[in-house]
């Protein structure tokens, strides 16, 4: 076993009090008055905002970076969240200044957008097995939302408007649940059998004519292939429902199987997840959406297609007389935006999160089959590798690229907090809740086996420790133990509140 | 490379040797063994993508992207390209920032979650409500969130929402999204002058309508006179009055609380990004009776066990990962990197440089305006009110022609329809708009 790893996050104190507020730093009130360029009655008063120069503010933010954990400080197997190193060299396309366009600009002038998009769309095809791909969702939850908008779309087009169930399984993502609801539909819960897996027999039970769709994830939550899936989605099908793939997990499947082989109608991808884009301390992420052809004219407008014919004439002639609209040739102007047949329309204002498209695009670009293969062969192999390591009980499998241990009589919530003194983040804690006490554990392809070796020293540091020292964890982070229903109970949201709360 | 596999993932750091002992260590002959996927759906064809290095990688993406024309962007309709000094760019690119997550442990981040503590705090002082959320999408997709917040408020009593004919196809489809699972109807009343027409408005207003939207400015870049008025309007109706803005606008224009807005929805990265191709980051504030009601994330403050202030996520059984499908909305991943940016620029403006910032605004849209209607064949601003950062100019000649003109010429600007174009200063320097109404006067000649 390697030596334990020592750790002690940076703590800036002032005054007894943790790094202050911009606002008690400086506040400095401007009155907007006679020089105004406008009358009174269309502007505020006046403005009260902190007032700093670029060297304070540099170490406020430096300071206050210094005082958060991310993949590049250590281990962060957060199960489901998929928090795999970010590729520097992503940041860097992603800044360059072509890719900063505006969207109300010409498709004759933005075709390097386009272009990007395009290959984008098609590679996410091909990962997935999909037919056609959207990358307008902002997030997950927003692919959830697009996918099952869709299939609602589908289902009017065919007279089958009054379906109004999703089934979702029981140890789900919480937002299937919530996107389902937003869309309108009744949520239908599903058990799972004995084994952790979905239970063919109340799925039966609870497919019916008004089923308009079943999420799932696959490998589940418990890192669990589902495999009857074939079985299930005939099941499914017969019913006339759609199948849904929630593709948080997919980062367990690449060059292995794919949603759209499985018999998948509709799917979003995770970028921030699977492709590695950053997750930036809760976001911007990704969504994109991919279906099999009978439900590509209800994607969200618009897409972005390649002038094929016309540009395929004129690349072989060198003729640019391709008839086009607004006069540009097909050489010019070979890629365009469409809005499918019956799309639902748009899902967000413009086109999603450009600039986390662009890191994606360039993260598959770079790993090629190849390496989006072996990262998924390694995710796996990493998980197994560190479940054997560590002495709390898993009680499900064969997993993938996620397991689920159990805290047994300690408090898993517990437990993840004294990890933390051990120099690494800690799983998911407390779901899926089919495990007491569960761990839920996704080292990703990131690690090699001396960070896995540390991460379960982290583990099996906690397995014998007595309830006070585990309970009064943290000690080595920036702040120790936090008290959640105080916040709750007292919510106090804004320096604001603070300030009224003094007087 | 030190040993570690040349042809796989460059990011994983497996020597042979490793993976060999720690599949020795799980009890399997190989990666592939781990895999409990049946035979009948087991992908053996390939992708057909080929791996690069690094460099050829950034070779590839410049190659496509430098196939963007490179034009002076004069457009908004919003989604503005402001300058963004270099320090956003280097401390949000602090990697203990960017490669973190959702603060689920919030002893191990503190720091982020005071980033977003302060910019909750930033858009309290600029909208005067009391509670804002720490990020949705985009300014449409807040809309469709204030949508249904109002959905609930109500209880079901009332179907319309009303928003102004102007408002941009795409916030008005999402918004339709967003409510396709109620029975809310998203209906338009009409504009004079590219603000609110207030008799019409009147005239729309029953007690079925739960919510009234408007925007100031306005897509056109007019400023709104008669927000009290649409306050007491949608008062009267028990209709919410949701205001779409942004944080220049708000450093300048009217306080949305001083004219009874209750939620506030827009574009926060207007300060923060440049132009991004739309990507945007959700402005989302609100009164504090709305709390329970309230989208997204929230940090609030707290104490740790040495009593001293912290920062904790909060109100947490408003969300999904809770309340699942009586979750406030199904948001999880968020735009909180942005939110950090957004914060960092606004902080190295301070008070003053937002103020100016926006007051410039004014006077640079209309300043320009003014030139652009000495020249023959164009007028401008079309629209008979106080403009900030852009405006509409009527055109003699098509308006899509002179676009085409224009964009030869190095300068983008939008073509409202055959005889309008508009012009937006946001992010353009003064050189820029110089030469801009050099390249007009030879396309309107």
């Amino acid at each position: 076993m390697t030596e334990r790893t020592r750790y002690d996050q940076a703590r800036w104190t002032t005054d007894g009090e943790y790094e202050p507020l911009l606002s008690e730093k400086d506040s400095t009130r401007v009155e907007i008055g006679d020089d105004s360029p406008l009358p009174d009655e269309l502007t505020r008063d006046g403005l009260e905002l902190p007032e700093r120069s670029e060297p304070e503010l540099a170490r406020h933010y430096t300071r206050l970076s210094q005082m958060v954990y991310g993949i590049d400080v250590g281990p962060y197997p957060l199960g489901s969240c998929t928090m795999k190193y970010n590729p520097k060299f992503t940041e860097d396309v992603a800044a360059l200044p072509s890719a900063q366009v505006h969207p109300d600009r010409s498709e004759k002038s933005i075709q390097g957008t386009l272009e990007l998009l395009y290959r984008l769309q098609d590679y996410l095809g091909r990962i997935g097995g999909m037919d056609a791909v959207t990358l307008q969702p902002p997030a997950g939850a927003a692919g959830e939302f697009v996918g099952i908008r869709v299939a609602t779309a589908y289902h009017d087009h065919n007279g089958e408007g009054d379906r109004d169930e999703v089934i979702v399984p029981e140890s789900a993502h919480g937002t299937n649940f919530a996107t389902a609801a937003l869309c309108g539909y009744d949520v239908v819960s599903l058990p799972s059998d004995e084994e952790g897996r979905v239970d063919l027999e109340a799925l039966e039970a609870a497919l019916s004519e008004n089923t308009a769709a079943l999420m799932l994830t696959n490998p589940n939550t418990l890192g669990l292939f589902e495999r009857d899936i074939v079985e299930i989605a005939e099941m499914v099908h017969d019913v006339g429902g759609l199948l849904y793939y929630d593709g948080a997990n997919l980062n367990a499947l690449l060059g292995q199987a794919r949603p759209g082989d499985m018999g998948f109608d509709v799917m979003h991808y995770n970028v921030h997840k699977t492709f590695a884009t950053p997750h930036g301390g809760g976001g911007p992420g990704a969504g994109p959406v991919g279906v099999v052809s009978d439900l590509e004219a209800f994607l969200p407008a618009p897409r972005v297609r390649r002038r094929e014919r016309a540009s395929e004439r004129s690349r072989e002639t060198g003729a640019d007389n391709d008839g086009a609209g607004d006069g540009a040739s097909a050489s010019e102007r070979p890629f365009e935006l469409f809005d499918p047949d019956h799309t639902i329309g748009h899902v967000h204002g413009f086109q999603g999160n450009w600039l986390v498209l662009v890191k994606a695009f360039a993260y598959i670009a770079r790993l090629g089959d190849e390496g989006l293969e072996d990262a998924s062969a390694k995710a796996v192999l990493n998980a197994n590798y560190l479940a054997s390591r560590i002495e709390y009980d898993v009680p499900y499998g064969p997993f993938h690229h996620e397991f689920v241990a159990s805290a047994g009589e300690q408090d898993a919530a517990d437990v993840a907090k004294r990890m933390l003194d051990f120099g690494v983040h800690p799983p998911t804690t407390k779901w899926p809740e089919i495990v007491p006490e569960a761990l839920m554990t996704e080292p990703t392809e990131v690690e090699s086996k001396g960070t896995l070796d540390q991460l379960a020293a982290a583990f099996n540091a906690v397995v014998g420790e007595d309830d006070e020292t585990i309970e009064t964890a943290p000690n080595h982070t920036a702040a120790g133990r936090i008290d959640q229903t105080s916040a709750a109970r007292n919510p106090r949201l804004s320096w604001h509140a603070l300030e009224d709360g003094d007087e | 490379m030190n040993g570690a596999n040349t042809t796989g993932s460059p990011y994983a750091p497996h020597t042979a040797e490793e993976t060999a002992t720690m599949l020795e260590a799980v009890g399997a002959d190989s990666v592939e063994e781990l895999f409990d996927v049946p035979e009948e759906v087991r992908f053996t064809d390939e992708f057909g993508i080929e791996q690069r290095s690094e460099r050829e990688t950034r070779r590839l993406t410049r190659e496509i992207l430098e196939e963007n024309d490179d034009l002076v962007e004069l457009l908004g309709r919003g989604h503005y390209g402001y300058y963004v000094p270099s320090l956003v760019d280097h401390l949000a690119d602090r990697s203990e920032f960017l490669t973190s997550y959702t603060q689920y442990q919030p002893e191990a981040s503190q720091g982020f979650l005071q980033v977003l503590f302060e910019y909750q705090s930033l858009l309290v002082e600029l909208t005067g409500l009391e509670v804002a959320n720490c990020s949705m999408y985009d300014a449409s997709t807040a809309l469709g969130e204030a949508a249904t917040l109002a959905d609930r408020l109500r209880g079901g009593s009332g179907t319309r929402v009303l928003v102004p004919d102007l408002l941009r196809p795409g916030r008005r489809s999402t918004v339709e999204n967003y409510v396709a699972g109620t029975d809310l109807e998203v209906e338009t009343y009409p504009t004079a002058d590219a603000t609110v027409d207030l008799e019409a408005l009147e005239a729309a207003i029953d007690e079925e309508v739960v919510m009234v939207y408007a925007e100031n400015p306005t897509i056109r870049g007019a400023i709104e006179g008669n927000l009290d008025a649409i306050g007491a309007l949608a008062d009267d109706a028990e209709a919410l009055f949701v205001l779409g803005t942004d944080p220049v606008a708000l450093s300048l224009l009217q306080c949305p609380a001083d004219v009874g807005a209750d939620v506030v929805v827009g574009d926060a990265s207007v300060l923060g990004l440049p132009t991004s191709y739309g990507m945007g980051l959700g402005l989302f504030a609100t009164r504090g009776e709305y709390l329970r009601q309230v989208p997204g994330r929230l940090v609030g403050v707290s104490e740790d066990s040495s009593d001293r202030r912290t920062y904790t996520l909060t109100l947490q059984t408003r969300e999904q990962h809770i309340r699942r499908e009586r979750a406030t909305s199904n948001i999880c991943t968020n735009q909180a990197w942005v939110a950090l940016r957004t914060a960092i620029h606004a902080a190295s403006l301070g008070p003053s440089g937002m103020v100016d910032l926006a007051e410039r605004g004014v006077v640079r849209a209309e300043g320009l305006a003014e030139r652009i209607d000495d020249l023959p064949g164009v007028t401008a601003p079309v629209d008979d009110r106080r403009h900030l950062r852009e405006f509409v100019a009527r055109v003699d000649g098509n308006a899509e022609t002179i676009r085409t003109d224009l964009e030869d010429r190095g300068y983008a600007v939008h073509a409202v329809d055959d005889e309008e174009i508009q012009i937006c200063v946001a992010g353009a320097t003064d050189e820029q708009l110089d030469g801009f109404l050099e390249a007009l006067s030879e396309v309107t000649r």
